[in-house]
């Protein structure tokens, strides 16, 4: 039966473990040409060439061949053709999807749609789960493990999928601490904080982003996004207040690192990149790996 | 009221030999009932009767299909719209059982997904819930994930 990679929980602790095996399996050696042969349809739906291009990147080095829409206003959609009459077609071409929609929920149907695996590339504010493997495979290799690890999320903890999908994961490691720092109406919701709780793992919140950063050993941020806000003035009032600055850095401990999924905006200041306690740059280089990684796991080549 | 006008009353949807008889639905949900449960397409004898009193729901209706049994699994399906429905087995013109509906584990085809921005609403496909809390309801989108609680849900 063919797996597809939808939401992040469609996978156990121990694939999660597989997968940051593999990813440093790829990472000492990129190139292997498992994939070749085949062909993997890459659909953007809505553009993101980040995404897209770490994804490309991946195939590329397993070999496969690529075909797809990178951009949407040209493609058969912008015809009026339903999901399912391209995912059909697709899939009869392709070996693999990699997909990225606007909507949210449409990773599942085309996975139901297709007969060939699905990897969800984000769909609209749902789920990115190679993102959050990518995000894994960062604080492993950087922290030498998953487990009892104090991990804190700045800024947009409420619309942030990223954050949702990365707390959920950590939370099948042991230990984990979680802290919340955003402003009162971008907070985790409560769904997040119950499902904590249930678990029985400790999280904290707070509303300032202050020196409480010295007990952490990942400092996750996101972008406070315009958009969200129903009243400017609320977002003028805290789009300052979630910057992080190197002077912050300076009481925190050594072995701290600074995760963003990027692009960011303002919310970390550039004379943070020098800091070798900044790794958001490389955690997009190991998105590379960890795609590799995500792709020869669900063609069940490695 | 004398005791012959009730029993006149009790009469005006007539009885049944054998067959099936759901009571205590919402009257203003008759109609979503009759869909769900698919009974304008099949061919047994149908009565219905809405409108009528209930101490408990205001106005009530009441079906009665014959020669009909459903399985649970079927008639649960009207527990969002009629949670108090009670049905009635009837044989030879006897209530042999008694039975409610009780909310299933998942929701098919039948709610809408709250979230504007959800695949199911913006192409044709049909819904699939989990129900994960009973009060109020609270049914979680197998497509978008999202949650639609309480006065949210609307039938499709
Ligand atoms: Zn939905």
């Amino acid at each position: 039966m063919k797996r597809d990679l939808i939401s992040i929980t469609d996978y156990s602790k121990e694939e999660y473990l597989k997968i940051m095996d593999l990813a440093a399996e790829f990472e000492a050696n990129p190139n292997q040409d498992l994939l070749q042969g085949k062909v993997v349809a890459s659909l953007f739906f809505e553009p993101s060439t980040r995404t897209r291009l770490s994804f490309e990147t991946a195939i590329s080095r397993l070999g496969a061949r690529i075909i797809g829409i990178a951009d949407p206003g040209s493609s058969s959609t912008s015809k009026g053709e339903t999901l399912h009459d391209t995912i059909k077609m697709v899939s009869n071409y392709a070996d693999l999807i990699v997909m990225r929609h606007p909507l949210e929920g449409a990773a599942r149907y085309a996975a139901e749609v297709s007969h060939v695996p699905v990897i969800n590339a984000g769909d609209g504010a749902n789920q990115h789960p190679t993102q959050t493997l990518l995000d894994m495979y960062s604080i492993v290799k950087t922290q030498g493990t998953l487990d009892n690890l104090n991990i804190f999320m700045v800024g947009d903890l409420k619309y942030g999928r990223t954050v949702h999908s990365l707390l959920m994961a950590m939370s099948e490691f042991e230990n984990p601490i979680f802290n919340f720092i955003a402003p009162p109406e971008l907070q985790m919701p409560k769904e997040y904080k119950m499902f904590l709780r249930e678990k029985g793992i400790r999280f904290f919140e707070h509303r300032e982003f202050t020196d409480i950063i010295s007990e952490a050993d990942i400092i996750y941020m996101t972008r406070v996004q315009k958009e969200r806000f129903s009243d400017p003035i609320e977002y003028e009032q805290v789009k300052n207040v979630y910057i992080l600055r190197n002077a912050m850095l300076e009481k925190t401990k050594p072995n701290v690192k600074i995760l963003h999924p990027l692009p960011r905006v303002n919310e970390i200041h550039t004379d943070v990149d020098k800091n070798q306690k900044a790794y958001y740059f490389e955690q997009a280089r190991n998105g590379v790996f960890t795609r590799e990684a995500i792709i020869s796991h669900i063609m069940n080549l490695k | 009221m004398s005791d012959d006008k009730k029993k006149k009353l009790k009469l005006k949807v007539s009885a049944i030999k054998e067959g099936t008889v759901i009571d205590h639905i919402p009257a203003q949900n008759l109609f979503k009932v009759i869909s769900i449960l698919g009974l304008d397409k099949i061919e047994h004898q149908i009565t219905f009767g809405t409108n009528l009193e209930s101490e408990r729901l205001g106005s009530k209706a009441i079906i009665k299909v014959t020669d009909k049994f459903f399985e649970d699994d079927e008639i649960n399906k009207i527990a969002l719209i009629a949670p108090h429905a009670k049905l009635n087995i009837i044989r030879d013109y006897e209530v042999v059982e008694k039975k409610v509906v009780e909310i299933p584990k998942e929701i098919i085809g039948i709610v809408k997904c709250f979230n504007p921005k959800c695949i199911t609403n913006n192409e044709t496909i049909t819904t699939r819930f989990k129900v994960v809390d009973s009060s109020p309801i609270a049914l979680r989108c197998s497509y978008c994930e999202k949650h639609t609680v309480g006065e949210q849900i609307k039938m499709v």
